[in-house]
């Protein structure tokens, strides 16, 4: 059997392109035997959701992703992507518009914000101290989970060896006891706090703190982005940590745009995998992968060729990669329940967008002007977003739905013509499906204008300034980038599908069910965003495989 | 000083079922026990009580599935009159159009009516998910541990020990399944495992009984896990409707308490706790009257127990506030009806009734409750004990006794006499579509809606877990982080509630820790008793 490389990479995807990557630099370090690794993708371009695309003449849209925090500083380092052209513009602010007064203002600067907080309540400005130490001490706690594979509480036992990972057990006991340590050191009082954290929900979390409802409905919106889920569910408050999570250039929870657009994210890491030897094609679509007696072998494309390798990664989301790329039969002769947790994967699509040009700059109500060069939120507060969460429940997008909405170009002129700019609007919440069934273009239509008559209800005058508008249900997300139903993280980020149990149960450690298939993508652990941390760490553990020689 | 007659080892503050087996296992020990009891009867949310002339119905708790065997056993209930046998009900979902479904002992499921594959997975689903619960539930009887291990005593240990070992028991399957669905929302799971909405609405119903939560909400599938652990073999163990109602549980208990030395003394509201030197002295009561002890359990819930009894300038700021912010707003209502017949589709309807017909339903329920209102069509549980104890109505009458879920203690423009009228209404009104000519038997109907429930039975939010079953308000949570241990941060003050692990329903378990903990620290001397 021809085997002409040492892996091949289904989708490139920013995480297939940093796992790519990461094992062609990481097997230069033996020197001779440098990984041969093939990046498969199925579209003309790479990138997959984190892309930049010209849509309207003269302006660059980020057509999915649209802001830049939470690439690892170590990733960042570790492929020198600002050589390969990669800069981040950081920005400061975070605010609310408020059609009937004073809107809300977050900075990164936690004076600042306490400053702007006491305008609206002196009880909050001095409670903000108290959450902010909270909160800090969440974040570092779970930084120092990301780089890390997700240690298996069910399989601690050294002795017991398991087909998946031969060698996993000593490091299952090992990553326990180091997260054991950290867990030590934070003193018994704050240990309670932390674990209640994990299931609170958010509103209950901010009501402990905060009493204006505008502003803890602006807390509460990085908790509720890219989730099925609403403010009063529990389980949300940790999810708060993903705003706070991110840095640029080791400044801390800030956030910042890619210049270019997240396509330059994408580039630049692929222009460091193929610097490191990575070959990568474009317009190969992966239609199956190969298995022989329980190994992956290849893959075959759609065009019917097929290429063999040692190892077989995909970048697919789970559902993806073990409904369609897989064979069920092959499934079945290793474990029927795979299918099944397959099956059972939640990945609903909750979240559009829109991708607006615009004439000028808008004017949101009850914000200053230079509230623009940052991420504006429209919404309200709990019950708005609640509200907005209900409609989604039975089937419809949000009449009024909750906008994250970030204009790039007041930061980076590269994107739209002078005096122009470039709105991009995550739309939260919007089914993969109606009840009614699937979207059809009057549905579409109608969605559009409730998300514009949203931004004009707190932007008075904003209608007026669009020139062009790209308008993606969850559906022409799956069907533009592949990501089943659209949702954004390649699977909720819900505890059930957290860590260890990312993907599946029993499956957390970024090897599949056959020998020689790996997972890279934000459907491992640690989840969704532009962060490279599941393909980076998808990476170090088939490298410790081939070194093992497990993978021959 | 007061005299000696007034002097006690211990007061127990609340008869309800959790103080009175705190008090029996204290007076067991030697203990010189006094319970004092607001109300001129004790129980507190589980008695009997007369609503209209000739109907008597259970308070509040209306359904009997926890009750810990070992503790009958200690105090002996059976001896002290309390009749548990041939009184397992099944339960029975009533669905439109004349259908229905059967689980539970006795009756053969009957869900191959409506579904020929859920009918095949419910009895392995259910047998899976109860092995789970109970290996969960194995820490009902033990103090929570400390997230801090090297902290606990070697008992602690040794019981978490004991804990990790039986869900390794479960198998690795069954463990990676347990931490999959601990956290889930009780829809996706019902979804997981069952295709017809019918059973999936059962489901999701016993999933969110008892919660201001939704189908949809994580943190369900851990209440229906809750729940699951005392329902007994395979969640087919089904339900005690006791004779005689629920007091016939707390009388007995109460006797097993006198018999063992105890003093009850009803219509004795305590006002506050006696806090003297930063530690128990005894109580006062509402007319003034001292009554001292070192050691004072109180079997009201966390929030009265810290802001009233103890008062919060007594506590620590930290702790007050979480005290403040526990998820106890009750949002179900019960209603008792008083009925001169049954409508044929309940004639001799033994089973414990759910009217649930569909997840959505429930969801649709939640979400008025979410923004204050009572839901347009509630959800219901419904038994009609009167059949099986004739006792409690005259001659060919009838006792029908409801929870409906969700009538919210918080509500927003809705008046409390308004919502009661309306959970009253709108509760009859999907009952008569499952049950026509229901309404026309109805002679008297009693509503309490939360508020009720907090001022006639002194439950803080009208929630009768006194704080909600979920993740983040159990185990060593419960009440609240630090105080797990039955110990409230006054030395002397044990909590022995509800509120307290292992949490509500009629279990007796909270009520049998504390009693454990306060042993140990008059074991080692922490605690004096016997000064007089």
């Amino acid at each position: 059997m021809q085997q002409s490389y040492d892996a091949i990479i289904i989708g490139g995807g920013h995480n297939g392109l940093t796992c790519a990557a990461y094992l062609a630099k990481g097997g230069e370090k033996d020197g001779k035997n440098k990984l041969k690794v093939l990046v498969l993708e199925r579209r003309e371009k790479v990138g997959g959701a984190a892309m930049s695309e010209e849509k309207f003449p003269g302006f660059i849209y980020s057509t999915c992703s649209y802001v830049c925090s939470l690439l690892r500083p170590e990733i960042f380092r570790f492929l020198d992507l600002p050589r390969h052209g990669l800069q981040v513009i950081p920005y400061e602010i975070n605010s609310a518009p408020n059609p009937e007064g004073e809107g809300i203002i977050y900075y990164n600067d936690h004076d600042r914000t306490r400053e702007a907080l006491r305008r609206h309540s002196i009880r909050d400005a001095e409670a903000y101290d108290e959450y902010a130490m909270e909160i800090s001490r969440h974040c570092r706690f779970i930084k120092r989970t990301l780089l890390m594979t997700p240690p298996d509480p069910t399989q601690i036992n050294p002795f017991v060896q398991n087909r998946i990972n031969p060698w996993g057990h000593r490091e299952d006991l090992d990553g326990l006891l180091r997260i054991g340590r950290e867990f030590g050191r934070l003193g018994e009082r704050h240990m309670y706090d932390m674990i209640r954290f994990w299931s609170m929900s958010v509103a209950d979390f901010l009501d402990q703190y905060f009493e204006t409802p505008r502003w803890k409905g602006l807390a509460a919106a990085s908790s509720i982005i890219g989730t099925a889920l609403g403010p009063y569910s529990p389980g949300t408050a940790y999810v708060l940590l993903h705003h706070y999570m991110g840095e640029v250039d080791g400044q801390i929870g800030a956030w910042g745009f890619a210049r270019g657009g997240m396509g330059s994210v994408s580039k630049a890491i692929a222009s460091a995998a193929e610097e490191a030897g990575v070959e990568i094609r474009v317009n190969a679509e992966v239609e199956k992968v190969i298995v022989k007696d329980g190994k992956a072998v290849g893959v075959a494309l759609k065009s019917g060729e097929e290429i063999y390798g040692k190892s077989i990664v995909s970048n697919a989301d789970p559902k993806r990669t073990y409904l369609k790329l897989v064979d069920k039969g092959d499934l079945d002769t290793i474990d029927p329940d795979i299918h099944r947790y397959a099956r059972n994967y939640k990945i609903r699509g909750s979240s559009g967008k829109l991708n607006i040009a615009l004439d000028g700059l808008p004017d949101f109500a009850g914000l200053p002007k230079d509230a623009a060069y940052g991420t504006i939120d429209i919404g309200g507060d709990f019950d708005y977003i609640e509200r907005a969460f209900d409609d989604y429940k039975y089937g419809s997008w949000s009449k009024r739905p909750f906008l994250d909405c970030v204009i790039p170009t007041t930061v980076d002129p590269t994107m739209a013509p002078p005096g122009k700019h470039f709105m991009s609007v995550f739309v939260q919440y919007v089914p993969y499906q109606l009840a009614e069934g699937p979207w059809t273009p009057e549905m579409k239509a109608q969605y559009e204008q409730d998300v514009l008559d949203t931004i004009e209800m707190h932007a008075p005058g904003f209608k007026k300034l669009v020139l062009h508008v790209q308008c993606r249900t969850p559906w022409d997300i799956e069907n533009e980038v592949g990501m089943t139903e659209g949702n954004i993280f390649h699977g909720e980020l819900t505890l059930d599908q957290l860590l260890f149990n990312r993907p599946f149960p029993g499956m957390g450690q970024y090897r599949g069910p056959f020998d020689n298939f790996y997972m890279c993508g934000s459907g491992t652990h640690p989840g969704g965003g532009v962060m490279g941390a599941p393909g980076a760490n998808a990476a170090t553990e088939m490298l410790k495989d081939f070194k093992r020689g497990v993978v021959q | 000083m007061t005299g000696a007659a007034n002097h006690m080892d211990a007061i127990v503050i609340g008869a309800g079922h959790n103080g009175l087996v705190t008090a029996a296992y204290l007076a067991k020990a030697g203990l010189k026990v006094t319970v004092l009891e607001a109300a001129p009867q004790v129980g507190g949310a589980a008695v009997t009580r007369e609503f209209v002339p000739g109907y008597k119905v259970s308070g509040v708790a209306h359904l009997l599935h926890g009750l810990h065997p070992g503790i009958a056993r200690d105090l002996g209930l059976a001896r002290h009159g309390l009749d548990l046998k041939a009184q397992r009900v099944a339960t029975r979902s009533l669905l439109p159009g004349g259908r229905s479904f059967d689980v539970g002992p006795g009756s053969a499921s009957t869900i191959a009516a409506i579904s020929k594959a859920d009918a095949e997975a419910y009895p392995a689903v259910m047998a899976r998910l109860t092995r789970m619960a109970d290996a969960l539930a194995a820490y009902a009887l033990h103090t929570p541990p400390r997230p801090d291990i090297g902290k606990m005593d070697w008992e602690g240990k040794l019981n978490l020990g004991r804990f990790a070992w039986g869900l390794r028991r479960l198998g690795k399957k069954d463990m990676l399944e347990l931490t999959r669905i601990l956290t889930m929302n009780v829809n996706d799971l019902a979804n997981d495992y069952f295709e017809s909405e019918a059973v999936k609405g059962l489901i999701c119903f016993e999933g969110v009984l008892g919660l201001a939560l939704g189908p949809r909400s994580p943190s369900t599938v851990f209440n229906l896990l809750y729940r699951l652990s005392g329902f007994g073999a395979n969640g087919q163990g089904g339900f005690l409707i006791p004779k005689g109602g629920m007091g016939s549980v707390t009388a007995a208990l109460a006797k097993a308490a006198q018999a063992a030395g105890a003093v009850i003394r009803t219509s004795a509201a305590v006002d506050h706790i006696l806090v003297e030197n930063d530690s128990a002295a005894g109580v006062v009561l509402s007319t003034g009257e001292e009554v001292r002890a070192s050691c004072v359990v109180s079997n009201a819930d966390p929030q009265r127990t810290a802001l009233q009894l103890i008062g919060p300038r007594n506590l620590d700021t930290m702790f007050v506030s979480r005290i403040r912010h526990l998820r106890m707003n009750g949002c179900a209502a019960k209603i008792h009806l008083a009925l001169d017949g049954l409508p044929e589709a309940l004639i001799s309807e033994r089973s414990r009734i759910v009217v649930a017909p569909k997840p959505d339903d429930i969801e649709r329920a939640y979400d008025c409750a979410k923004y204050g209102r009572v839901s347009d069509r509630p959800a219901l549980e419904l038994a009609i004990p009167s059949l099986s104890d004739p006792s409690l109505a005259p001659a060919g009458r009838h006792v029908a006794s409801i929870v409906a879920q969700y009538c919210p203690y918080r509500l927003r423009a809705t008046s409390v006499n308004e919502a009661r009228r309306q959970i009253g209404e709108r509760s009859l009104d999907v009952l008569e579509e499952v049950a026509p000519g229901l309404k026309k038997r109805v002679t008297a109907m009693e509503v309490l809606t939360p508020q009720d429930l907090e001022t006639q039975f002194g439950m803080t939010g009208g929630q009768w877990h006194h704080g909600e079953i979920t993740l983040d308000q159990v185990l060593f949570l419960r009440p609240v982080g630090q105080a797990q241990d039955y110990r409230m941060p006054v030395p002397g003050v044990y909590l022995c509630g509800a509120g307290a692990h292992p949490g509500g329903n009629v279990s007796g378990a909270p009520g049998y820790n504390a009693a454990r903990e306060i042993l140990k620290d008059v074991r080692t001397q922490k605690r004096v008793v016997g000064a007089a």
